[in-house]
């Protein structure tokens, strides 16, 4: 049995993304969220019947976080529940667990949530709001007393054995910080829509951890983004054009990626092209995860758009910006539009293939590969969509 | 008020003989006893075959720079007046990784495959900590 196109996203839900201290909590996004995305269906929230939650770094008792946001919600009689966390991956995971469950006709409306509040606002007291470096930059016994801090530090190992190996180089880098930056400057939502960015600015940006300067990085963002899953019929009901799931899969390599330097994406496109029935000539942009411009040079590379290794020379020339010939990252992805984890990719992906980009709408939107990743290189997902089932 | 200092590592019960190794100058690194391979930190199994048993063996301190990365950003104040600073991760003779400090070469000065041996470092009567420093490869 195909599950090509069985399901579709019926609805996307995105609250304003960035410094938005409308909650204390990252549940209060959650709800926005969730809420935003039936009222985008035009379903109400009775017709829920799953919900599944990514909780992200500053849910509290986040074990069962989807059944206590079913009780933060009112939700009765739900045939469907799960709380998962495969880092960035999850989203596109929640996605496609969804659809299985609908596809089985064990669930028929189903609501994916990421929601996070690493931000504090200003206080009087302290000044400054708190930033990432508190949710992120927390530090493991020996590795504390050698300055290891966080997941930058870590990533960078990474990065420095590919540019090592590859010849990849600080540049090529940048230039994908650069195109995204370009979509993002099309992308009313995006955190740094009125910032340009050139590569003199990139370099200009202070190291993080070397090789990764500040706009290497991904955002930090208050918010939450839903999406609702139905089935294909049912979604041709509802009030926006459906979003068909063609392919899904997931990609988890092991071992220790600054051997392997490789992704799961490998992994996961043999299943969701052939699930899709596409070759990668048929994509017509991709959204990928984008933690650091080192991760999405990485899943070009795994996807097969270039040999491994070439990813650098691959997008030196502007190629994944609004002027390339391989639409990434459209609305700036998660270096320039909004860090909500797989959510990001997701929610751009739906936007493009609805036809809903507005200035920076991708001419061929028929086709739509979306990836994330969790941890370093760590975990994976792909979902294809697609304008038509 | 106490200048900050850097943060020292709790002696675990799980990683008292490698600290207690550390202390009298010889890098120990946790082996299983069923096939013989390393890991660092420590840990219950082995993902290689599974077993629970396992020892801590000495191993030579000789390796070679793996990876590093420059640390610009100050997470904690003990290590705000060093930055830049660099942290590598050394590949051990015996194939097992090592996360550690480079003494005696500038961050932007270190090269993947550069030799190195080990050295210790005195944090407290009670813990000593292994770091690294350049080796003539002879």
């Amino acid at each position: 049995m195909s599950l090509r196109a069985k399901c579709a996203i019926a609805g996307l839900g995105q609250t304003r993304m960035g410094k938005n201290f409308d909650h204390s909590s990252a549940m209060g996004f959650a709800v926005d969220a969730v809420e935003l995305a039936l009222a985008d269906a035009g379903l109400k929230r009775g017709d829920l019947d799953g919900l599944i939650v990514n909780p992200g770094v500053t849910w509290l008792d986040a074990t069962m976080a989807s059944f206590t946001m079913q009780q933060a919600m009112g939700l009765r009689d739900l045939r469907l529940s799960a709380t998962m966390n495969i880092g960035g991956a999850t989203a596109a995971g929640m996605i496609m667990h969804a659809a299985q469950s609908i596809a089985a006709g064990m669930a028929e409306c189903v609501a994916c949530v990421f929601a996070d509040a690493p931000l504090k606002p200003p206080s009087p007291d302290k000044g400054k709001g708190g930033g990432s470096a508190s949710a992120y930059g927390f530090a493991r016994g020996l590795n504390a007393a050698y300055g290891l801090f966080g997941v930058n530090a870590a990533y960078a190992f990474v990065a420095r054995r590919h540019m090592h190996l590859y010849g990849t180089t600080g540049e090529q880098l940048g230039a994908i910080a650069v195109a995204q930056r370009q979509w993002a400057n099309m992308n009313p939502d995006a955190q740094f829509y009125d910032s340009p960015m050139s590569m003199a600015d990139y370099h200009a940006s202070r190291w993080v951890v070397e090789p990764f300067h500040l706009y290497d990085c991904c955002l930090v963002s208050n918010g939450g983004l839903a999406v609702i899953v139905t089935s294909a019929e049912r979604a041709k009901d509802l009030r926006r054009p459906p979003v068909y799931i063609l392919g899904m899969a997931q990609g988890h390599p092991g071992g220790d990626p600054m051997d392997t330097l490789i992704s799961g994406a490998p992994i996961a496109k043999e299943t969701a092209f052939k699930m899709a029935g596409i070759e990668l000539k048929d994509v017509d942009f991709a959204e990928l995860y984008d933690c650091y411009t080192f991760t999405v040079l990485v899943t070009l590379e795994d996807y097969g758009f270039c040999k491994k290794g070439e990813g650098g020379p691959f997008v030196a020339d502007g190629r994944t910006g609004p002027m390339g010939s391989l639409p990434v990252n459209t609305g700036g992805g998660q270096l320039s539009s909004f860090y909500m984890w797989g959510m990001t990719p997701v929610s751009e992906g739906v936007i493009q293939v609805r036809g809903d980009g507005e200035r920076r709408q991708v001419a061929k939107h028929d086709i739509g590969l979306i990836s994330g990743n969790g941890g370093i290189l760590s975990t994976h997902s792909t979902l294809v969509l697609g304008a038509n089932p | 008020m106490a200048d900050p200092s850097k943060p020292v590592p709790a002696i675990t019960p799980n990683m008292a003989e490698f600290f207690e190794g550390a202390r009298q100058g010889q890098l120990l690194i946790q082996k299983c006893d069923q096939c013989g391979t390393l890991r660092f930190p420590a840990y219950e199994l082995c993902s290689n075959c599974l077993s629970t048993r396992s020892h801590w063996a000495p191993v030579s301190g000789r390796g070679e720079i793996y990876s590093y990365n420059i640390m610009h950003h100050v997470y904690h104040p003990g290590f705000a007046a060093e930055v830049p600073y660099a942290v590598v991760v050394v590949e051990l003779e015996e194939k097992c990784k090592f996360v550690s400090n480079l003494l005696g070469v500038k961050p932007h000065e270190i090269k993947i495959g550069m030799p190195v041996e080990v050295t210790f470092e005195k944090l407290s009567d009670e813990v000593t900590i292994p770091k690294f420093r350049p080796r003539t490869a002879r």
